[in-house]
């Protein structure tokens, strides 16, 4: 549900870009850790209820979730995390860390111009 | 035409000011501050008042806490004597950072070694929203079962400790069946330095390991 929070966010930052490009924003890519916990349907629906009336109403999110890193203790290999398989792909060693997610990032916004 | 805008900005970049300014002042007094974080019902109010009991000597304890209505839970933990605030987020599902920095305002934070934050019980929005705290506390009961680590990873990578609490209901041979190996396995897969301390809040067994944790924890952030 705190994805309602994040659209609030997003629709502040792509309004203000907006008034500053003088133009209609057409689609937002946004990225994310897999423990950022948004959900896509979710995040959709609510910038599409709360960008009603603005000039964002209508926009698409293209939403890409970056997979987390593993860093093994034994033979320092760098791997995707994958929660069905916690091991180092290379030695097998279930001896790793996580390495920090990544952020909740608004990477670009593309906008019509005249 | 078209035209693509870089622009690379955090989106949860106001609660993050928040949560750095929470952790500075918090550093800035040498005070440690927890966030628990679990499902409803996993009794971490409970785990609370027990341990601000048993510990009334030798640590002073403050709590922060967060629900979505009522004030049910500061009652509980006021009855002790210890300071509380109750935050009612009014249908939010996560405390934010803003929030927790306004109600530290209002704790008599040096007269404190040790603020608990009892985040909305909800096992995973909370975990995306970072408050200043020095640590996060996961509680997982054993009614809920043993292969939440496994399916609600986020809270379990990023925790410090891991209380499994209700350990009493194994005991009473019920009908509860959670293998605490297994969900020991599957957090530490997850997290290879989290601590694990299975524990009953309602009749203190485990909890001795717990306290010597958070009194190791408290000397650390005093220095």
């Amino acid at each position: 549900m705190h994805e309602t929070m994040v659209a609030e966010s997003l629709l502040k930052t792509i309004s203000a870009e907006s008034t500053k490009q003088n133009a209609k924003p057409v689609s937002a890519k946004i990225s994310c850790g897999m423990l950022n916990t948004v959900n896509d349907e979710i995040i959709r629906f609510a910038f599409d209820a709360i960008a009603k009336g603005t000039p964002c109403e209508g926009m698409k999110l293209e939403i890409e979730h970056k997979p987390i890193q593993g860093k093994c203790r034994n033979c320092s290999e760098t791997f995707e995390f994958e929660i069905c398989r916690p091991k180092c792909p290379k030695c097998e060693s279930e001896q790793f860390d996580l390495l920090p997610d990544a952020p909740l990032i608004l990477e670009e916004i593309e906008f019509e111009t005249e | 035409m078209k035209k693509i805008v870089d622009i690379g900005k955090k989106i949860l970049i106001a609660n993050e000011e928040y949560a750095l300014k929470n952790s500075q002042f918090l550093a800035e007094q040498k005070k440690l501050c927890l966030n628990m974080i679990s499902s409803p019902g996993s009794g971490k109010t409970t785990i609370l008042v027990r341990t601000i009991t048993e510990l009334k000597d030798k640590i002073k304890i403050g709590v922060i806490e967060g629900d979505i209505q009522t004030d049910l839970d500061a009652k509980r933990i006021k009855a002790t004597e210890a300071p509380a605030i109750q935050i009612e987020t009014g249908g939010s599902c996560h405390l934010s950072a803003a929030q927790v920095s306004n109600a530290l305002e209002n704790l008599l934070i040096s007269t404190l070694d040790l603020i608990f934050i009892e985040n909305v019980g909800n096992l995973v929005c909370p975990s995306a929203f970072e408050l200043g705290e020095w640590g996060k506390i996961a509680v997982l009961s054993v009614a809920e079962g043993d292969d939440k680590p496994a399916k609600y990873p986020a809270i379990f990578a990023k925790s410090k400790v891991l209380l499994i609490n209700k350990i009493d209901l194994l005991e009473a041979g019920t009908q509860v069946d959670f293998d605490i190996e297994r969900a020991k396995a599957d957090a530490s897969k997850l997290n290879k330095d989290i601590a694990i301390f299975p524990v009953s809040a309602r009749t203190g067994k485990g909890m001795a390991e717990w306290y010597n944790w958070l009194e190791e924890s408290v000397k650390n952030i005093r220095g």
